[in-house]
């Protein structure tokens, strides 16, 4: 298992340099001059934009850049940014933010998601299962941030249940309603998935059996029938957990949440090639934890394709 | 007709009491009906077998019994009576009750009845508690112990923990075996439980139920599509055709005088008791002669007789040149393919020898057939002479050439010259090209042609495997089981090839069926000069298709000659085996 789990690191690496190599070079073929940008409107002095140019490395070629900030990251030092800001500390107060809100999002996909849509897979064609599969298209064709601003709509301002903004602090409460719009898009996934995963194990061989066998329904549909129902579902959450994030932009833009998406939106916009090429990291090495994590689990929830060695 | 007398008597009330029962389906087009108006009895203790092709309503009177009818089934009518409990008025929860503890249940394919994801342990526990025979972690599971032990899972202890994909399928029905009894049912229904198993696997699988039945009295409602199976296992004989029970009556009584037109079709295609008939006629013992049986197949017009298609082939490949002269069309030597699998322990790969020193040779038009049981490496062999695995060491040798450092075109060329058959219609089908295109392929990919030759060879093909023209635009979903292997077969005959490969061909279809196909893969022979390589488990088939026979047992072949040495002076025990294992084998017809 440990073995197992030292190789899938190891392979992690060549994708971090693949990752962090292209980004960086799309960073540095946007036009436009970050420094000058910077400056706005403003004519700024040449001895200045030079000091800068050197501290930020600007004055070299591109490959040279890349090995430098390359270098660094494996010293720890994620470079500064425009602001002076060490990159760390930017990391470290905005993705604590953003995970909570996208492990709260997760949450409610899931177990919301699975339990709709095994109801729905239980009750295949009955009214529940009609208005489960409507209101996951409604949700499925909507862009999220209308999703986002209705949400703030209804239950921000008509019904007073949350704040339209979050406060400081990101405070749990005030991520309930981002979390829950977050959520939204991949829920609709995850039951229609669970659904019809549901739908297909229910006729399968071993669930006749083990009516057979003198089983009750209540103990089949956990046992039998949800567990089995699972695999699929599991596997898609993963890959799923890419979209969270991406949607964690939009919606931390409208709901003002201090998080990642915020800052990395900024980053880009200013140019800013290390903020936003750490960010970038970052996300891609919690990105494939979060994959080492679920093909562990789909080991547990499937003897057959349990690791050996 | 239809009624089953007590031959013990009035004194014992039946366990089992069904009239008139009717199973419908409903679909959008309104109820299909499935059953319709089935009567049967069943004493305590005996065993009762189902008889019927699929689609018989065999399996739905079985499941219709412990209301385990799939989604849209419906019972529309009649009676169930057992133990003196009306089912057909049961509750969903009331059944629960029945199912498992009064009624055990044994499904027919062990490969896809447990779950994969649990352990063997954790299932037959579940069943133990659901059951209420057992309370407490530790009687659970020594009782656990005890029902797999008893079911024929010695080291049965140890094993509790792993997965059903760590066991062969005749442990794994042992398994469903075990489930079905634990609780002490006095009936137990036994849905097709060995036809997915080799044949010496099925007989001793066979054996020990009928002893465990015996020794707890539970009483067996047996369901199989094969005659001399049901005829050697139970002593009462029901069968269906289309929903309706055709014939019922003691098995031996049926066996030597089928009244039913249906019935004499199937007693005269089933290959276990045709290869038997012809065994007895052979070996001229007279005491086991089957003359009642001889007249059967006269009567209808349909029907396929095999010994008749036998001895029709055996006569048109003795008119060309005798056996011995012709050339070798097929010449294989010490072919050898070993696998490297990945151990389970530390990182060690271990080696499987598939095929161990492999050798034989396959005369010009006439067939020889590869038996053995699964694992026994004739699938290797086959895969080889048609070149999708390449051999570890040894030659293949096609009408005298060396076929292993063929490449490119000299391959395309000789797959051109030898075309496969695969075992299941249904999955060697492209379900999303109709029947034109699919036979059409083989002459598009080898550029035989134009668009309308094309077709007008396909028309040929159609016609030469016997189907209506009209399949040309009809996809594979809309035909049957046989209709597709047909279609199978013209698409291996398309480019006119010399040597057909014929893996399990016949295997996954019905005994009518069954006999048709090799009927016409004996016509085909006959009039395209073919030459087959017959792979097969059921020896039964063997013996009215092949000239030659090659038994393989662990990769080597064991036993090697003529069909009819094979089959009345077998040299080796493995042989006996599985000649005895031919279900049917067994019953003594005195007449």
């Amino acid at each position: 298992m440990a073995g197992y789990i030292f190789r899938r690191l190891l392979q992690a690496l060549p994708v971090l340099v693949g990752t962090t190599f292209l980004i960086y070079f799309m960073v540095f073929a946007m036009p436009g001059d970050p420094l000058l940008a910077l400056f706005g409107d403003k004519t700024p002095n040449p001895a200045v934009l030079e000091r800068l140019r050197e501290q930020y490395h600007l004055d070299q070629p591109f490959i040279v850049q890349y090995f430098l900030y390359l270098g660094g990251i494996f010293r720890g030092d994620f470079g500064t940014s425009f602001s002076g800001e060490p990159v760390t500390e930017i990391l470290a107060r905005t993705f604590p933010v953003t995970i909570r809100l996208a492990l709260m999002a997760l949450f409610i996909e899931f177990v919301l998601g699975v339990l709709i849509g095994l109801i729905s897979g239980l009750r295949k064609g009955k009214l529940f299962d009609a208005s489960a599969l409507v209101i996951s298209l409604i949700l499925i064709s909507l862009p999220i941030f209308v999703i986002a601003f209705v949400a703030q709509f209804i239950f921000g301002i008509q019904l007073g249940w949350a704040r339209t903004t979050v406060s400081a602090g990101a405070p749990i409460q005030d991520l309930i309603l981002p979390a829950f719009v977050l959520a939204s898009i991949t829920f609709a996934q995850i039951v229609r998935l669970t659904r019809s995963s549901v739908i297909e194990t229910q006729s399968l061989d071993f669930v006749r059996t083990a009516y057979g066998k003198g089983l009750s329904r209540r103990r089949i549909i956990p046992v039998h029938i949800l567990r089995n129902s699972l695999i699929p579902v599991v596997t898609y959450a993963a890959t799923d957990f890419g979209v969270l994030l991406v949607g964690a932009t939009v919606t931390e833009g409208i709901f003002n949440v201090p998080g990642v998406g915020r800052t990395l939106y900024q980053a880009i916009i200013r140019g800013e090639g290390p903020t936003v090429v750490s960010f970038v990291t970052v996300m891609v090495l919690i990105y494939l934890v979060v994959n080492l994590v679920v093909d562990l689990l789909y080991g547990l929830l499937d003897p057959r394709i349990r690791y050996v060695k | 007709m239809t009624d089953v007398t007590n031959q013990n008597g009035a004194a014992q009330k039946p366990l089992l009491e069904i009239k008139d029962l009717q199973v419908g389906f409903k679909t959008t087009e309104g109820v299909v009906p499935a059953v319709r108006g089935v009567d049967l009895t069943l004493m305590p203790g005996q065993t009762l077998a189902i008889v019927g092709e699929s689609g018989s309503g065999k399996s739905t009177t079985a499941h219709a019994i412990i209301n385990l009818l799939p989604g849209p089934g419906r019972i529309t009518g009649g009676s169930i009576m057992f133990d003196g409990q009306e089912l057909t008025s049961f509750s969903q929860k009331k059944m629960e009750e029945v199912r498992g503890r009064q009624i055990g249940f044994v499904p027919q394919d062990p490969m896809s009845n447990l779950n994969p994801v649990w352990s063997i342990g954790f299932q037959v526990e579940e069943t133990i508690r659901a059951n209420g025979i057992a309370t407490g972690r530790k009687a659970v599971r020594e009782h656990a112990i005890q029902v797999l032990k008893e079911a024929g899972l010695a080291d049965a202890d140890k094993r509790l923990k792993q997965f059903p994909h760590q066991f062969s399928g005749g442990m794994r029905q042992r398994v469903l075996i075990g489930i079905g009894l634990s609780s002490r049912p006095k009936l137990l229904i036994a849905d097709e439980p060995t036809s997915a198993l080799d044949v010496t696997v099925q007989r001793k699988i066979l054996d020990h139920l009928e002893t465990l039945t015996r020794d707890i009295g539970t009483a067996v409602l047996f369901i199989t599509h094969d005659l001399g199976l049901a005829a050697e296992r139970a002593e009462q004989l029901v069968v269906m055709y289309k929903g309706r029970i055709v014939e019922a009556g003691p098995s031996k009584e049926i066996l030597q005088n089928p009244v039913h037109p249906y019935t004499q079709r199937l007693v005269a295609a089933a290959p276990s008791l045709a290869s038997r008939r012809i065994q007895s006629g052979t070996a001229a013992t007279p005491t086991h002669a089957l003359s009642d049986l001889d007249y059967a197949p006269t009567t209808v017009t349909e029907s396929v007789d095999l010994i008749a298609a036998a001895e029709e082939r055996l006569e048109q490949t003795s008119q060309g040149p005798s056996l011995e002269k012709r050339p070798d069309a097929i010449v294989v030597k010490d072919l050898t393919k070993v696998y490297n699998i990945r151990g389970q322990g530390k990182g060690k790969a271990s080696e499987l020898v598939a095929s161990d020193n492999v050798s034989f040779s396959v005369a010009k038009g006439t067939t020889t057939a590869l038996v053995g049981e699964s694992g026994s490496g004739k699938s290797t062999v086959a895969k080889m002479i048609l070149r999708l695995e390449d051999p570890t060491s040894g030659s293949i040798m096609i009408d005298g050439v060396d076929v292993a450092p063929l490449k490119g075109r000299p391959l395309l060329d000789l797959r051109r010259r030898m075309q496969p058959v695969f075992q299941d219609p249904y999955g060697s089908l492209d379900p999303l090209r109709n029947i034109g295109n699919t036979i059409g392929e083989p002459l598009q990919v080898h550029k035989v042609g134009d668009r309308t030759s094309r077709r007008e060879r396909v028309l040929e093909l159609l016609d030469q495997v016997a189907l209506p023209e009209n399949l040309i635009t009809r996809y594979p979903n809309e035909l049957s089981g046989g209709q597709r292997q047909r279609v199978a077969i013209a698409r291996a005959l398309a480019l006119k090839p010399d040597i057909v490969v014929l893996d399990e061909a016949v295997s996954a279809l019905d005994v009518l069926v069954q006999a048709q196909i090799l009927k016409l893969l004996a016509d085909l022979q006959a009039e395209l000069e073919l030459t087959y390589l017959f792979i097969t488990h059921d020896l039964a088939v063997v013996r009215v298709i092949a000239d030659n026979v090659c038994v393989m047992q662990r990769g080597r072949i064991v036993e090697a000659a003529s069909t009819d040495q094979v089959f009345d002076s077998p040299q080796e025990q493995y042989t006996k085996e599985l000649l005895n294992a031919i279900p049917g084998a067994g019953i003594t017809l005195g007449v």
